[in-house]
């Protein structure tokens, strides 16, 4: 699923390169082909960010408008696809925070908490365990697990893991420094394994394979 | 090598970059702790997890809808 390459070659061109010079030089229809190439991606990490799907298809909306119209402004020292999310990130940010009447939102926000940084949960799991459970079913116990992630582990995670963004990059695209994103990240693996452990843990899908229907969902605090 | 010093470098095990000599150390600390063990591959299953299951779906027509209002809009702009 993920389309970004993390290592390209010193003398390698990305082939976004061409495509933003095209854009700078007239050529809508290139811009249209950047759209396509990242829209996914954007409307993902505006979701994990928001939580809302409307603001999502906002965000995904002013960010590649946005990026078009400071596309001059685009250095080519970064790659076009982290600068575009760092775009995206920030309009998220204004979203919530309009929705918010004002407070100020930021990457900071309740990541003091220490809650699941230590593991308690040491039940194997089965093999394959999202194989006792419909799309459907799993998509909600993915999402109700991240939803419950502090915000600043949650991008964090969606980033580098899902989108599969460099340390580095992660780092630059939050305003986060290299440690802060890795002891993020640690904590954010380890607190998703903890709850997913709930539900495919040997004994929970054995819950589920024995009733036919999943144990849990909903169960969530 | 004991488990909190494993738990801290989890990172570098997971991603897969930490030194030859580190490796083994851990592989020995894997082989006598059942506990670490399971730490390890069920966080490696998580991200494979979330990685290989979208789970805020775009369907085709609203994905659509939003593309053709980027592409307005920028039009429009310039």
């Amino acid at each position: 699923m993920s389309t970004i390459q993390s290592i390209e070659g010193q003398n390698e061109q990305h082939p976004d390169v061409a495509l933003v010079e095209r854009v700078r030089g007239g050529d809508v229809s290139a811009y249209d082909t950047l759209v396509r190439k990242y829209e996914r991606q954007i409307f993902r990490i505006a979701q994990h960010i928001t939580q809302n799907r409307e603001d999502a298809e906002d965000v995904m909306q002013d960010a590649f408008l946005k990026a078009y119209e400071k596309l001059d402004q685009f250095q080519g020292n970064s790659k076009f696809y982290t600068w575009l999310v760092r775009i995206a990130v920030n309009e998220s940010l204004m979203r919530l925070r309009k929705r918010r009447t004002g407070r100020l939102v930021s990457m900071d926000e309740d990541v003091r908490t220490e809650e699941g940084s230590v593991p308690r949960d040491f039940a194997d799991w089965a093999p394959n365990p999202e194989q006792n459970y419909s799309q459907a079913e799993l998509a909600e116990i993915l999402r109700k697990t991240i939803q419950g992630l502090p915000q600043g582990f949650r991008v964090v995670f969606a980033l580098r893991d899902v989108d599969g963004l460099s340390t580095e990059e992660t780092a630059e695209t939050l305003g986060l420094s290299v440690p802060a994103v890795k002891s993020r990240l640690l904590r954010a693996r380890l607190q998703l394994r903890e709850r997913l452990t709930r539900y495919f843990g040997r004994k929970a899908t054995q819950a589920v394979q024995a009733s036919g229907s999943p144990q849990g969902i909903g169960a969530e605090k | 090598m004991t488990c909190t010093e494993f738990l801290e470098i989890l990172d570098d095990v997971i991603d897969e970059s930490m030194a030859v000599e580190t490796r083994s150390e851990i592989e020995a600390h894997l082989k006598k702790c059942g506990h670490c063990e399971v730490v390890l591959n069920t966080t490696r299953k998580t991200i494979e997890i979330f990685r290989c299951h979208e789970i805020y779906e775009l369907p085709a027509e609203v994905s659509d809808r939003l593309h053709n209002a980027i592409m307005e809009r920028c039009r429009k702009a310039k």
